[in-house]
């Protein structure tokens, strides 16, 4: 199998101190991949390297076997919610439409095919009568689904998602995991910073520990082990198998 | 009333204002929704150098070689403060404040030092600290129309790129748009449309003109378009207003008088607006509460009534009182109750659930266990 991602020998430092520390990492096309390690431990940052957001100080990312530039079409990506202003005099539909920017090119603006496309993304994930709506008055749940809708519309081959879980209701949990799972059915490739460890095995694939440096990474039922855990946490973690 | 000034002026004076007005509305739009209000403060501030500069040099007061040297200056300054963050560690606030006031400086010392020139055409330069109405000819008005409406051109041609930015940079970056240039492109904007207005409003006040018309605009909606046409008839209207004030009275100066009119229509916006507006909020806190409030003297009825055989049992005032100590607004609410056919009143003087007041109650309940 191909990979979607190759990282070699990264390393990405703010000021003097490393945030991630020579990381290795391939992930497998068509596979959804949990990121998880504790805070500080670089998942933002190794996200936002991949995407060329953020230039490492060492070593390289490839995306099938190519520049981020030159696939760029190709990566649709979902910021942590917090990372924008929320009270922006815009709809949620005009959020969506935001992720097509890049297909339409200089000058155009968003026409009739476009906002139908926004429309059934807000659809997809459940909110389609919400796309009028100023995005403040939306609660956080659904503002992670604009987000996720604006993804989508980029109809991309590799999706790359910072906590699209992060305090979001039950409800939305499961329209996103649904969608993940959609997704990986049309052969996507999907990289999914996660913090909730009881749910890694029933939601991923794959999984990275990564904490400065990569711990472990491949196959959850091979990697996810308590004593690889132990080692991302530093021995504070306690996990809680399920009884069932 | 005095007619103090001839067509020319008025006319001059109007246009003058409304265009300055209209452009810093515009731009000053996406400085506050980016949160660099305080950037405009400092490019204002640091044109002044500029304006004396290009007058030193050239020796001329023509309307576009001051503003090309203010608008050089303030970008200079735009640019320095961005060094700063970059090398040093000194945060955003420190390195605009520490630019803002050795521009401003330098600028200072440039006019006095201009005074004291022999010839006498540099009278007037001062006024670039409080802006001069009165003192705009057509030339000035025509300059500003043409840099103005350049400037909006850009705006329009680069909207959605300059929307995204605005909102979201780095997934614009994600979308490999050429983020840096765009930044670069929305800031020389916004100098433009500061330098604009220097002449008029003065370099100390000018950035008021480019927070106030978009903080009273982004009141009045929710959509980004709507809220720059909003923004440009609230600058455009406060630097008439001002303008014509200032040139009427005499000895008014025209910033200040132009920059009160725009805190004018903060003020009345911040208040009054629906939805956003503080009268508003009040208004909806306290039906929210009479509602809340009415529930729960529903509900009471309903745990009452449900001790008896039947959900319509009727219960006394008395009985409601005991629970709901505020008594006033304990029979305004049972009024409330009454008109809206919830609750029945009968002739001992009771009050009983209605089976539409059930429904009410059984759905109350099913949205809070939910």
């Amino acid at each position: 199998m191909a990979n979607a991602i190759e990282v070699r020998d990264l390393t990405v430092a703010y000021r003097e101190s490393p945030v991630l520390w020579d990381i290795d990492l391939d992930v497998p096309s068509g596979v959804l991949m949990a990121v998880v390690g504790p805070n500080g431990a670089g998942k933002t940052t190794l996200i936002k390297t991949i995407l060329s957001l953020i230039k490492p100080a060492a070593g390289q990312v490839r995306i099938f076997g190519q520049s981020y530039r030159s696939v760029a079409s190709s990566v649709g990506y979902v910021p942590q919610r917090g990372s924008v202003d929320w009270d922006f005099p815009t709809s949620a539909i005009d959020v969506v439409l935001m992720g097509l920017y890049g297909r339409l090119g200089w000058v155009r603006r968003p026409g009739r095919s476009e906002r139908a496309e926004a429309l059934a993304a807000l659809g997809q994930v459940g909110i389609a009568e919400l796309a009028h709506r100023q995005i403040s008055q939306l609660s956080g749940g659904q503002q992670q689904r604009v987000f996720l809708a604006r993804a989508l519309v980029q109809d991309a081959r590799i999706y790359l998602m910072d906590e699209p879980l992060q305090g979001v209701d039950a409800t939305t949990e499961r329209t996103i995991i649904d969608i993940l799972r959609t997704l990986r059915s049309l052969g996507k490739t999907v990289v999914v910073v996660h913090h909730d460890l009881q749910t890694v095995s029933s939601y991923f694939d794959e999984v990275l520990l990564l904490n400065v440096r990569r711990i472990a990474s491949g196959p959850v039922s091979e990697v996810f082990t308590e004593a690889s855990l132990r080692l991302t946490y530093g021995g504070r973690v306690a996990i809680i198998r399920d009884a069932t | 009333m005095e007619h103090f000034f001839n067509d020319y002026t008025f006319r001059t004076v109007t246009l003058g204002a409304a265009t300055l007005g209209a452009i810093s509305g515009a731009l000053g739009t996406f400085a506050v929704l980016r949160r660099q209000s305080l950037l405009g403060d400092a490019v204002s501030h640091a044109a002044l150098p500029g304006v004396g500069l290009a007058f030193i040099i050239t020796g001329s007061k023509a309307p576009l070689i001051l503003m090309v040297g203010a608008g050089l200056a303030g970008w200079l300054a735009t640019v320095a403060v961005l060094a700063i963050i970059a090398t040093t560690r000194i945060k955003y606030d420190g390195a605009l404040g520490f630019v803002l006031s050795v521009f401003f400086g330098i600028g200072l010392v440039l006019l006095t030092f201009i005074q004291k020139f022999p010839n006498a055409s540099q009278a007037g330069l001062d006024s670039f600290l409080f802006g001069q109405a009165a003192a705009l000819v057509e030339q000035d008005v025509v300059t500003m129309a043409v840099l103005g409406g350049l400037a909006l051109v850009v705006l329009v041609l680069f909207w959605k790129e300059f929307k995204i930015l605005s909102f979201d940079p780095e997934f614009a970056n994600s979308l490999v748009l050429p983020v840096r240039w765009l930044d670069l492109g929305l800031t020389t904007l916004l100098v433009v449309a500061i330098v604009i207005g220097l002449q008029t409003v003065g370099v100390v006040l000018m950035s008021a003109m480019i927070i106030a018309p978009a903080a009273a605009a982004r009141q009045w909606t929710d959509n980004l378009g709507i809220m720059v046409l909003i923004s440009m008839v609230i600058g455009a209207l406060s630097g008439v207003g001002g303008a014509l004030l200032s040139t009427s009275t005499s000895n008014l100066p025209t910033g200040p008088t132009i920059v009160l009119c725009a805190s004018g229509v903060v003020i009345v916006s911040v208040i009054i607006a629906p939805r956003r507006g503080l009268v508003w909020e009040q208004i909806r806190r306290t039906l929210q509460a009479r509602r809340l409030r009415s529930e729960a003297i529903l509900l009471d009825l309903f745990e009452l009534a449900r001790k008896h055989d039947s959900l319509g049992h009727p219960h006394m005032e008395a009985a409601l009182k005991i629970m709901h100590p505020h008594a006033s607004t304990l029979r305004r609410q049972l009024r409330s109750l009454h008109s809206k056919g919830l609750i029945s009143l009968h002739s001992t003087g009771a009050w009983a659930l209605t089976q539409e007041g059930i429904n009410a109650c059984e759905k109350l309940l099913a949205k809070r266990v939910s």
